[in-house]
């Protein structure tokens, strides 16, 4: 491997959880700040995040996600992941790292290039119009690896 | 340490280029550090940008990240990114004669 540095990079957003989406966007947001190029590709559940009506409640898992040192019996409680989500989002706050809709508005405003994946679009019935603005364009496998072409890809 | 000659006078900076001691910049090395950075001319949109990073670096020890920038310099993300595309914290930062901004957002 060469010490070259990295000038293009595409991210691949596969999670809907609040822990799925924010590294990936802090890695775009991130490399636009170092001058590096930066796609973000939605495929799956990581459509959500930029869902006009779901990117506003986004849920941390509290089952299944043994780092959260929760039980998972108490993790499945009605409620819980509400109440987590809160006390992560306001942690965020104080951190004064933007909420997810204001942070992919910010990555957009940097020239990063938004994309959703048109196999799970169709799998979950969706079209352009339930995507925000700054989604450029609903796109398949093949022309993801044009867009990637040259640079790194990053799955999250 | 490497050093660098801007304007005639010899400052100290970093392997990539950030001065390690601000007190050696004067506003009159920005147009050629600028050109280093393939940024010329400097507008005056460009200098409220670096006065902005000189104050707050004065300030906090530290230089504003872009998103610090954006909301609080006057100049929003899209236009700081027109004015250095090539990464608008850290080339301002370099520009003003501060360090690298250390925030990850």
């Amino acid at each position: 491997m060469s010490d070259e540095p990295i000038e293009k990079v595409s991210i691949i957003v596969s999670k809907g959880s609040l822990d799925g989406i924010y590294p990936a966007l802090i890695m775009a947001n991130g490399a636009r700040a170092e001058g590096i190029e930066a796609n973000l590709f939605f495929t799956f559940f990581g459509l959500d995040a930029i869902h006009k009506k779901r990117h506003e409640h986004i849920k941390v898992a509290t089952v299944g996600n043994p780092g959260l040192h929760v039980a998972t019996w108490l993790g499945g409680l009605p409620g819980m992941s509400a109440v987590m989500t809160h006390v992560m989002e306001k942690q965020i706050a104080e951190l004064d790292i933007p909420s997810i809709p204001e942070f992919v508005e910010m990555i957009a405003d940097t020239g990063a290039g938004m994309y959703a994946c048109k196999a799970s679009v169709d799998l979950f019935k969706m079209d352009k119009d339930d995507f925000i603005d700054q989604v450029e364009d609903i796109i398949t496998v093949g022309e993801f690896y044009e867009k990637a072409a040259g640079g790194q890809i990053i799955f999250t | 340490m490497p050093t660098k000659t801007v304007t005639g006078v010899e400052v100290d900076v970093t392997d990539d280029g950030f001065f390690t001691n601000p007190d050696q910049w004067t506003e009159a090395m920005a147009p050629e550090l600028a050109a280093d950075e393939g940024i010329e001319p400097l507008t005056d949109q460009h200098w409220q940008v670096l006065r902005f990073m000189r104050s707050e670096y004065a300030e906090k020890g530290t230089g504003p990240t872009v998103r610090v920038l954006g909301k609080t310099s006057g100049v929003t993300v899209k236009e700081l990114y027109q004015l250095f595309p090539k990464g608008p914290a850290k080339i301002a930062a370099r520009i003003a004669g501060i360090p690298k901004p250390r925030g990850c957002i």
